[in-house]
């Protein structure tokens, strides 16, 4: 029985969220190898090779996946799939735009969000937003699954010494192409891996509130920051900000949660951080049920005081 | 051109649902069921594409019981010509449904397949690139912008850390993603318009699909509970948690 991992990196260097999947195909029981299919990702390979656990790292390198298109990239995995008995990928937004293609082509059926893994053909995922655990059995020949980061730790980055095997790339599907890609630019810790977050609600009113009165919160704490789904539509903050259920799942040691309400939606992206807590003025506020420490309080007022008490 | 638009009859995303205590599953009886939101974006969307003149058709298409009628007739009172029920009482989970979607692809030849990104259900997240993998098709998933244009269609995705185009050549399956638009409300007179409109109804084997499951549900749980938190007076007794009591902030 091995696993393969499907490595989610920038060509020069591995991901985060990685090491977490790393940590489930552990899990799973055997062997463990890496694919890095990218270009000139000679550099992601190597540092693939060093991550603990894993005793082979599969490098393909082409132009034609140096953008992680889904085509090819799916292409290069279904190429190296034989062999297989499990096949992980990330539960990012790369890992979920190609694994269920994977499948398919392997006519399998994909386990989305794993949390847990329970023996090798058996796993916990949430569903319901969250508001529901299922625990699901695949009888399927390869186990196709993404793997929610936030339910695994992270593998070491170092300590492992795999080899590199170099494989064939697979050709160029001739039917997409990257056209581009706007990044948003952040010195803060990336939300999924950040220890602390504090996160906006609607309450904050405009751009210009959410940064004046959340920046040097999150500064002083060294958090990353957060949105609703309320926040981010209204423009107060980027769209790749938003955590939740149609957002990004977190779980750090503290969540502050400021001026947000608390729909289902938003606690099924924050839930199960280790410790909540929610600033809002409703006393009837359903974040309340979840915080583990409430501050019924105007955040315009209590926000700085707390930053001034930090 | 022609558009295929799936659509998904879900719990609807404000009910709170409750899982049965027997732990087969969340219990749907007599629970508000709508139109899974990502689907309303996508039936926007085809409708929206229609009426700039780039598309002449809109054809919706569910899976399920027989009351995905309903939902089907709410796609038709946003825009969709007519609509393509194929009936089941059978479980259906992301490759059957992408296998019967194959089917009626090949049947009906359209050049783009709009689908949500996501059931709020299953939270799968499966089933559009599935199609596209059944049927060789390029795919744009989680979609905020969609534009047509020369046998091509450009798709702004949005991924981590931003957005992200990828220029695919058609026919071409999308997903879309929250941001693509805003769906309009369906009227009174729309409705009625629906009632009218086309709707055919197929079972899986007339299209030849095997919907069987592969993956077997054993047991549907609550979530772990949170222990109750406190309410506190001020920041000072805040801070004072977190430090203290939580450890969390040095």
């Amino acid at each position: 029985m091995t696993a393969l991992v499907i490595a989610e990196h920038d060509n020069a260097s591995i991901k985060g969220a990685t090491l977490n999947t790393v940590t489930a195909a552990a899990a799973v029981g055997g062997d463990v190898h890496v694919l890095v299919a990218g270009f000139n990702a000679g550099a992601a390979a190597a540092a693939a090779a060093q991550i603990a656990g894993v005793s082979k790292v599969l490098h393909a390198d082409s132009a034609a996946l140096e953008n992680g298109l889904a085509e090819n990239l799916a292409a290069q995995v279904l190429a190296i799939a034989g062999g297989y008995s499990h096949i992980l990928f990330p539960a990012t937004a790369s890992g979920k735009n190609v694994a269920p293609r994977v499948a398919a082509l392997l006519d399998v059926a994909q386990l989305s969000d794993v949390t847990k893994v329970i023996s090798a053909d058996t796993f916990e995922r949430p569903i319901y937003a969250g508001n529901a655990i299922a625990t699901v059995q695949s009888s399927d020949a390869t186990k196709v699954l993404t793997v929610r980061t936030t339910g695994f730790d992270a593998a070491a980055a170092q300590g492992g010494s795999a080899a590199v095997d170099t494989v064939a790339a697979a050709a160029d599907s001739g039917k997409s192409s990257f056209a581009g890609r706007e990044v948003t630019k952040s010195d803060r810790p990336e939300l999924t891996a950040a220890k602390i977050i504090v996160s906006g609600g609607r309450a904050l009113g405009s751009n210009d509130k959410f940064m004046e009165v959340l920046t040097p919160l999150a500064d002083k704490l060294g958090a990353a920051l957060g949105a609703s789904r309320a926040a981010v539509d209204a423009g107060y903050a980027p769209n790749d900000w938003q955590v939740g259920q149609t957002g990004k799942i977190v779980a750090p040691q503290l969540y502050i949660a400021c001026g947000i309400s608390g729909a289902i939606q938003h606690l099924a992206g924050m839930k199960d951080s280790k410790v909540i807590v929610a600033i809002n003025k409703d006393a009837e506020a359903p974040i309340f049920s979840v915080a583990d420490y409430g501050l019924e309080a105007d955040l315009f007022t209590a926000v700085p005081e707390l930053v001034g008490s930090l | 051109m022609k558009v295929l638009v799936p659509v998904k009859r879900v719990v609807d995303y404000n009910v709170k649902v409750r899982v049965k205590s027997d732990g087969s599953g969340v219990d749907t009886a007599n629970v508000k069921m709508s139109m899974n939101p990502f689907d309303e974006i996508a039936i926007e969307e085809a409708v929206r594409l229609k009426e700039k003149g780039v598309v002449t058709e809109v054809i919706a298409v569910s899976c399920g019981v027989t009351q995905c009628q309903e939902t089907l007739r709410t796609a038709m009172a946003i825009g969709a010509d007519r609509a393509i029920l194929v009936e089941t009482d059978a479980e259906l989970q992301p490759l059957a449904v992408a296998k019967i979607l194959k089917a009626l692809v090949d049947k009906e030849q359209p050049q783009l397949v709009i689908l949500g990104k996501q059931a709020i259900d299953d939270d799968c997240n499966q089933t559009g690139q599935m199609l596209a993998a059944l049927t060789g098709l390029p795919q744009g998933t989680f979609a905020s912008k969609v534009e047509v244009a020369d046998g091509a269609v450009s798709v702004t995705r949005e991924v981590d850390g931003g957005l992200e185009t990828v220029k695919l050549s058609l026919p071409a399956v999308i997903t879309t993603d929250l941001r693509l638009n805003e769906p309009r409300y369906v009227t009174l007179p729309n409705i009625m318009k629906a009632k009218k409109k086309q709707l055919d109804t197929v079972k899986p084997a007339d299209l030849g699909v095997d919907v069987s499951p592969r993956i077997k549900t054993l047991k549907v749980e609550e979530p772990p509970k949170r222990s109750a938190g406190i309410k506190v007076a001020d920041v000072a007794a805040l801070v004072d948690k977190l430090k203290n009591e939580a450890k969390v902030i040095g």
